[in-house]
């Protein structure tokens, strides 16, 4: 019988959400053709793609609330050298971008500073000169991560210095220790082997802290977090290549044999595999940055994308479902953000138990006589 | 327009793959766990874990997607 009432209630409030947005839908068309003129039109749309892509992208400034907002500073490099300037120069009142003249005339021009002329076009010999160095969001966003890292690690590092393993872990040491002692046991040690996981440790301990911080801070929607920093490509690239280094530098004689000369086969099977295991060596790296990058992103937009149904449908009764869904979703986004550092940490890990696994080749010699 | 519409068709398809993929998971830990009720925490993390590779590949094409839009 309950089963059946809720049913109902929840036709009835599904129904009750199509026919608002139904009716709002086409009131929005009738006011949009009776307005012809199209700055007045554009004012009144929304446009879901660029809001979203707006709050996932790097920015100049941080937001705090309503509309007070830190201006990060720009640093510029160009051929007269370095300059500083504030980001508050580069817009005006209405965020509109507007000319800076420092050394030369800047412009953000779709988020990125560029060098204009007096007529405000784009000069782009001079701009190839322009390196953008400026702290933005992310970078700032990485500070307060690599801040409230090394708080905690550094003041738990210093009470195992103090009282050493013997006695009981103490305050943070006891929320820290677990969570260090999980990425020794579950994913060091089963990949890499127990003889050299210690040499590992300290890289595999940084991947993870550092994407985890970030993960964990791009979910807090307002100030100290809601930069999309571990959904930024370059970020995750830089990880992916930090791998793909250690990966090739620590690899043995063995990993590169089963590369470029697979043991235990026909030389032409060998001639066959030898590309597409070199091919391998760039796609580890390269799945990872994409994995992080996607899934934050992913989570990101989603998040949006619920919060702006009620932008979409013009009513606050959309809030109805969008808010717990939204809700629902970040839910699962915090399983995720520990789920992609713990899964990019293990993939690492069995990236360099791989390069680093011995082999014996009593078995591969059989095969070959034969 | 064109563009934005095999775009979205191909995160479609991308999402039926991906279902497809976590309803094989779920299934296999679910019996597992049926089979073995004592190893169920066991199975359950390793379900998570490879139920987060089926929809990163998932997401690798949702991103093509977004890219071949933009």
């Amino acid at each position: 019988m309950s089963f059946l009432r809720i049913k109902t209630l929840l036709v009835a409030s599904f129904s009750l959400i199509a026919v608002l947005s139904v009716t709002n839908s086409f009131a929005n068309e009738n006011a949009n053709e009776g307005v012809k003129e199209p700055a007045k039109k554009q004012e009144g749309s929304f446009n879901v793609t660029e809001t979203i892509l707006e709050h996932i992208k790097d920015d100049h400034s941080w937001h705090l609330w309503g509309d007070k907002s830190i201006h990060l500073p720009v640093i510029l490099k160009t051929s007269k050298g370095f300059e500083v300037f504030s980001s508050e120069k580069l817009v005006d009142e209405h965020h509109e971008p507007v000319v800076y003249k420092g050394n030369f005339d800047y412009k953000l021009i779709e988020g990125k500073t560029k060098i204009v002329d007096a007529n405000g076009n784009v000069d782009k010999e001079a701009s190839k000169q322009l390196w953008d160095v400026s702290i933005t969001k992310n970078v700032a966003s990485l500070f307060v991560s690599v801040f409230i890292l090394l708080v905690v690690l550094l003041s738990s590092a210093a009470a195992y210095k103090k009282t050493g393993v013997k006695t009981a872990p103490k305050g943070l040491q006891s929320f820290m220790e677990p969570i260090i002692l999980f990425v020794r046991d579950e994913v060091a040690v089963p990949n890499i082997g127990a003889k050299k996981a210690g040499k590992y440790m300290p890289f595999l301990l940084t991947i993870f802290f550092l994407i985890l911080t970030n993960n964990f801070l791009g979910l807090i929607p307002f100030f100290p977090g809601g930069a999309n920093v571990s959904g930024n490509i370059a970020f995750t690239m830089t990880l992916a290549v930090c791998v793909f280094i250690v990966v090739n530098l620590s690899a043995n004689k063995s990993y590169w044999e089963h590369i470029f000369w697979m043991p235990g086969m026909h030389w032409s099977m060998k001639l066959f595999l030898a590309p597409i295991e070199l091919i391998g060596v760039f796609t580890k790296p390269i799945s990872l940055m994409i994995r992080l990058f996607a899934n934050i992103t992913a989570g990101h937009i989603l998040v949006l994308s619920l919060i702006c149904l009620i932008f979409i449908f013009k009513t606050v009764f959309a809030s109805a479902i969008a808010v717990p869904f939204a809700v629902f979703i970040g839910m699962i986004e915090l399983l995720v953000a520990f789920l992609q550092a713990f899964i990019f940490t293990m993939l690492a890990a069995m990236y360099i138990g791989m390069a680093t696994e011995e082999h014996h080749h009593e078995g591969h010699a059989e095969a070959a006589h034969h | 327009m064109v563009v934005g519409s095999v775009a979205a068709i191909g995160a479609g398809l991308a999402a039926i793959g991906a279902g497809i993929g976590i309803g094989q998971i779920g299934k296999g830990a679910v019996e597992g766990i049926a089979r073995q009720p004592e190893a169920a925490n066991e199975i359950r993390s390793n379900m998570i874990v490879a139920a987060a590779f089926v929809e990163a590949v998932a997401l690798f094409a949702v991103v093509v997607a977004l890219l071949g839009n933009g």
